[in-house]
């Protein structure tokens, strides 16, 4: 079972990553970008067989490693 | 005063930061992280400055849940005076010893050089060998130093006169300026600019001095 979690900051901590790539963009034509959020995307293979328990093991994780839930948030999709 | 200082793969001012407490006096032992538990009668431990874990999925977070970080952690949670400067700083957050996140630079590059901090509070371990609002210099070399906290833990923190020091000119776009914080004991002390650096007039200043001095004052056995 394969579970990958995504992982953002939240809404309203500012984000000078993206902000860097929104600017590098419009020098490099692309017109009408208004935004750019930079996250990232981490990848399980799990034993688990069951995706209801696979999801929680994976929630804990987000919560204890994962995200620092301060300043990010995050999805998991489980697959 | 027993100091233990602790070495993460990546770490690189262990040894300075060993110095420093030697020069103030203190007996410094070196914790390696495949360690488990500290030695018996620590009166502060000291997290370095570096690049632990590599920086690994965000800075800090591998060395706060590796097995001496849970040490660490318990030493704080029974009241232990634990330092941490730079990563270390990042460290404790990452432990939620302290409140906020340190967050990539707002200007987006890495910043090492001498800073103006003004002291803060003087209502610590550590800032007590200084007059309240006095400059001193300090070097920072860091990527992400950025503090960023929620307006209910900045209102509380500065409630609480938890501030520790100030950029005089803010380097990484931190809020409100902070470059170190306290926890709500006062014990735990985490700051971006490295003190440890500037302890000697050959290191291009001695404004890191006090800080080390002070500490050996009040953790001197008796």
């Amino acid at each position: 079972m394969k579970a990958r979690v995504h992982v953002m900051l939240k809404d309203g901590v500012l984000d000078p990553q993206g902000e860097a790539v929104r600017h590098a963009l419009g020098h490099m034509g692309f017109g009408g970008v208004e935004g750019v959020r930079q996250g990232k995307v981490i990848e399980l293979d799990l034993s688990a067989t069951d995706a209801a328990s696979a999801e929680a093991e994976v929630k804990e994780m987000c919560e204890k490693l994962l995200a620092n839930t301060v300043i990010e948030k995050y999805t998991i999709e489980i697959a | 005063m027993k100091a233990a200082v602790i070495t993460f793969p990546g770490s690189n001012c262990d040894r300075d930061l060993s110095m420093a407490f030697a020069a103030a006096g203190a007996d410094v032992v070196k914790i390696w992280h495949k360690e488990t538990a500290l030695p018996e009668g620590i009166d502060i431990i000291g997290v370095p400055g570096g690049f632990s874990y590599g920086d690994y999925l965000r800075c800090g977070a591998i060395a706060s849940r590796s097995p001496i970080g849970q040490a660490v952690a318990d030493f704080a949670g029974k009241g232990g005076y634990v330092i941490g400067i730079c990563n270390g700083f990042q460290v404790l957050t990452e432990m939620r010893l302290l409140p906020g996140a340190l967050m990539r630079n707002a200007g987006l590059k890495f910043v090492s050089k001498p800073l103006a901090l003004r002291v803060a509070t003087t209502d610590s371990a550590y800032t007590s060998g200084y007059e309240a609002g006095q400059e001193i210099v300090i070097p920072v070399a860091h990527h992400d130093g950025n503090y960023q906290i929620d307006p209910e833990g900045l209102a509380r923190i500065e409630g609480e006169d938890r501030v520790a020091f100030r950029y005089v000119e803010n380097p990484n776009g931190s809020v409100d300026d902070i470059a170190g914080v306290l926890s709500e004991n006062r014990r735990v002390l985490g700051m971006m600019p490295h003190p440890e650096r500037a302890i000697e007039p050959a290191q291009g200043g001695a404004d890191g001095a006090a800080l080390f001095r002070a500490l050996s004052g009040m953790l001197a056995t008796a």
